[in-house]
């Protein structure tokens, strides 16, 4: 079959620009050289960006690196679309520092986990913040991507448009990923208006009044962003307009702390998540209607109650079948000094179509080999 | 009528014995039901796009997961090519039968299995029609978020097949982001869940990947939809401009005062003209656009958004703007809004709906290029427009009974497209490729993209069964019809509102 024309015009430059941003520089023939002779001699490549969430996988077997951190800068920004358009390798921080001066955000709250997190590194990664339950997930808020595949070619998924239903959906199907499926060089986002006000509230209760008072409050349409429990108190973030966040701190009551909470608590900065605690960190994911699993530990329970952290002694197989068992799963945060994945293990049928899929767009496993699980 | 099958470049099918066939699955599924009459063949031969008929080999209508589960081992033994469909209210043609195909109709899968107000989730078959799932929610003061306009009818798995759309996708997302889980039938007969109750899965995000999937993935067997607390108030300003470009500024500086609308809809003048005639909305006939904006959630926010947004509407040179006084005028402002084609249809004895997506910033250069290419082609263009996510509806009048007139619509047609494609947005919103956009296709992605498209597909459908020759053209299709050429059909079911 030849090789058909791309007829399409060039994506980036629409005929009447909107405001454009670029603070970085295009590296992408690079990164398109190092993949096409990689594969050529069937050389792994382990994909780095600020390597801030090497914990959540497991280690690359691969004596390449394919750094993605010069291939920076946001290619396209306009409040007005609220869409912004950033290289794989920019700084996360910087990108949210960019949409701040315009009053707008990443909703779903990615953490960073360290200064040098890239914007590539947070959608490989797929992890949503605080916020998540109420705003929606890094994937709900990724609407196109540029990937370089296994043959080397630079091609274009999605794009800058909010509704598109062309083709398969194969930029959501990049997020979590981590980089097995592809080397993601650009992402499109949509992004949101910061809220007018915001209250942040401390209330002393226990964990099972609290769990029937969030039960309530989910019922009705009020401006809450943020519930998360530990040790008798429920930590709750209001967001929304003035009356509405005013009405609802007044009906809810509780104390005023700070904002630092939630960015502590997104970032893993507070006293909970030290590293001096011996006991593994574990992340449970649960049904909405599920009880906590009857675990040995300590607790800190985030999104409402759907996704616990668990720091506990237990064995690694005990922790994902009592999850397991109720409905979830659950993610080790502490890595392993046997290299096994975090990941609780995949059912015989996602595993054979997982298989399938890597074979598919990676067949000569390129792409951060064994990185999810150990055998692909 | 080029749109439909063609093995020559869309792939070969294998031929097979219907009676064999039909022998083979009920000696593993005695019990399900299978249609092969002439006459019991007919009501499924199109779908929404029902310029496009074709009669199945054969019409199947399971009962039960297991017989989904036979069916599809049978069909994959013997190379039998599967078209999934639901209420069959798809726009795109995404339903179309195979002549050498089974039709899988989920129709009988019509039950709402669970309703979790605490967890505020539903579980349903993929038969239950979308505003069903809101209808049975409301005791709860809960709904189900997206809103197709032909929701009344509209299945949630066609919906979840199609990502369907709405008027509140801006605020409240698409199908991919108020389900949050399937449970999926593959072709070779295994079971697979995709998602479920927890807010991710470990793996690859396979649900998202299946939204929109057209059929061409898997079955979708059953769904969990996400519900959401109602609004406290929904309230909606109409604003009347003489200029199209002066009311996307507008929209533009809502959205830039960090307003998001519930729903934020754009008419233009003919497309007015045709709603006040047909449901007497109070529009404003003069106007050039008209913009509804709705805001809706806690009373206070809503007073105080309303006041902003009134405020900005008249900085943007709105010639008038009305505030709905109560819930009988709003609904009688969306009324316009939602019966517009249907009202545009009135004028014209045909019409084509198109459904591009663009860069809002791009929507006056777009909607003057679109004026000057009806001008040029002699025929006249109705524009609604989703004005909050992009999503823009040109509507082509013509009249099939006079000789060229279809072609000379379906010229235009793909003229928009292009146009949507070059201002740098897409060929479809939300209506989906189905058989209907295949060789747009071909315009929007490059070989080496569609190339991958069908290395996914291969990894869960590797004798290409599942609804083949949608959604991704072949490359032999590209080659030969890769310079735009457009078929588009009229709609079935003149009786729903299409937005």
């Amino acid at each position: 079959m030849a090789h058909l024309q791309d007829r399409r015009p060039a994506f980036t430059e629409p005929t009447e620009p909107g405001p454009t941003k670029d603070d970085g520089q295009d590296d992408s023939a690079a990164l398109i050289d190092t993949v096409t002779q990689a594969g050529r001699e069937r050389t792994p490549l382990r994909i780095v960006g600020g390597d801030t969430k090497a914990f959540l996988g497991r280690r690359v077997d691969a004596t390449k690196t394919l750094d993605l951190n010069r291939h920076a800068g946001i290619v396209h920004y306009d409040p007005v679309e609220l869409i912004a358009t950033a290289r794989a390798g920019t700084r996360l921080a910087h990108l949210e520092q960019v949409l701040g001066e315009s009053q707008q955000r990443l909703a779903f709250e990615p953490p960073h986990f360290g200064g040098g997190a890239t914007v590539g590194g947070m959608v490989a990664a797929g992890l949503s913040g605080p916020r998540r339950p109420w705003a929606g997930s890094v994937r709900d808020f990724v609407l196109g991507v540029r990937v370089i595949t296994a043959e080397g070619k630079h091609l274009r998924f999605g794009g800058e448009v909010m509704k598109n239903v062309a083709g398969y959906d194969l930029s959501r199907l990049m997020v979590g990923a981590q980089g097995t499926l592809g080397v993601m060089t650009e992402v499109s986002f949509k992004v949101l208006p910061a809220p007018v006000a915001n209250a942040w509230l401390r209330l002393s209760l226990s964990f099972e009044d609290a769990r029937q008072r969030l039960i309530e409050w989910s019922r009705l349409p009020l401006p809450i962003t943020g519930a998360a429990f530990e040790a008798g108190t429920l930590h709750l973030r209001l967001e929304g307009g003035e009356g509405s966040v005013e009405s609802t701190r007044r009906q809810i009551g509780g104390d005023a702390e700070s904002a630092d909470f939630w960015n502590d608590l997104r970032e893993h900065q507070l006293p909970f998540f030290h590293h001096d605690d011996p006991r593994p960190l574990w992340r449970l994911s649960l049904p909405a209607r599920a009880r906590l699993p009857a675990l040995d530990g300590d607790w800190l329970i985030d999104w409402g109650g759907v996704q616990p952290w668990l720091r506990s002694d237990e064995s690694p197989t005990h922790i994902q079948e009592a999850t397991a068992a109720i409905g979830g799963h659950a993610t080790r945060y502490t890595p392993s000094d046997d290299n096994v994945s975090p990941h609780p293990p995949l059912t015989a049928v996602l595993d054979k179509y997982h298989r399938r899929l890597k074979a598919r767009l990676d067949p000569n496993g390129l792409f951060n080999p064994g990185r999810l699980y150990a055998d692909w | 009528m080029e749109l439909l099958f063609d093995e020559r470049i869309d792939g070969e099918i294998a031929d097979v014995d219907p009676a064999a066939l039909a022998a083979a699955i009920h000696a593993v599924a005695p019990d399900l039901v299978l249609l092969d009459r002439v006459e019991d063949l007919r009501p499924f031969e199109c779908d929404g796009l029902s310029a496009y008929r074709v009669l199945p080999m054969m019409v199947a209508m399971p009962t039960t997961l297991a017989e989904i589960e036979s069916l599809m081992r049978v069909c994959f033994e013997h190379q039998v090519p599967v078209v999934t469909r639901g209420a069959g209210t798809g726009l795109s043609g995404g339903a179309l039968p195979l002549e050498k195909g089974v039709l899988l109709v989920m129709s009988r899968f019509n039950r709402i299995l669970e309703l979790d107000a605490d967890a505020r989730i539903a579980r349903v078959q993929p038969g239950v029609r979308n505003l069903a799932i809101s209808e049975a929610a409301a005791a709860y003061g809960l709904y189900y978020a997206p809103d197709p306009s032909s929701q009344i009818a509209c299945s949630i798995g066609g919906n979840v097949a199609e990502n369907a759309g709405g008027v509140h996708c801006l605020k409240y997302g698409l199908t991919v982001h108020n389900v949050i889980g399937v449970e999926i039938v593959t072709i070779e007969g295994e079971r697979m869940t995709l998602g479920g109750e927890t807010l991710d899965t470990p793996g690859f995000d396979l649900l998202a990947l299946f939204t929109g999937s057209e059929g061409m993935l898997g079955v979708i067997t059953e769904v969990t939809v996400k519900l959401l607390p109602k609004p406290e108030v929904a309230r909606v300003l109409m604003a009347a401009f003489d200029d199209v470009e002066r009311a996307g500024r507008a929209v533009g500086d809502i959205i830039a005062a960090g307003i998001i609308p519930g729903g934020l809809e754009m008419m233009d003048n003919l497309a007015i003209r045709a709603a006040e005639d047909f449901v007497h909305a109070g529009y404003p006939v003069e106007a050039e656009a008209i913009l509804l904006c709705e805001l809706d959630g806690v009373e206070a926010d809503v007073r105080a958004d309303g006041e902003r947004v009134r405020g900005l509407l008249e900085q943007a040179g709105a010639i008038s703007i009305a505030l709905a006084r109560d819930d009988a005028e709003r609904a009688l402002f969306w009324a316009g809004r939602k019966a517009a084609f249907p009202a545009v249809g009135r004028m014209s004895p045909d019409y084509y709906c198109m459904d591009g997506t663009i860069p809002r910033r791009e929507l006056p250069r777009v909607l003057k290029r679109i004026n000057d290419l009806a001008e040029h082609y002699g025929l006249r263009v109705a524009n609604v427009f989703h004005a909050g996510d992009g999503n823009l509806h040109p509507l082509i009048l013509f009249d099939a009974n006079h000789p060229d007139e279809l072609e000379t619509a379906e010229a235009l047609g793909g003229e928009i497209l292009t146009l949507c494609v070059e201002a740098g947005g897409t060929i479809t919103g939300e209506h989906g490729v189905g058989r209907e956009k295949l060789n747009q296709m071909c315009t929007q992605f490059n070989s080496d993209e569609l190339t991958l498209f069908h290395s996914v597909k291969h990894a869960f459908d590797e004798r290409r069964l599942l609804n083949p020759g949608k959604n991704v053209p072949t490359l032999a299709r590209c080659a030969e019809h890769g310079a735009m050429h457009v078929h588009q059909g009229k709609l079935a079911h003149p009786e729903l509102p299409r937005f």
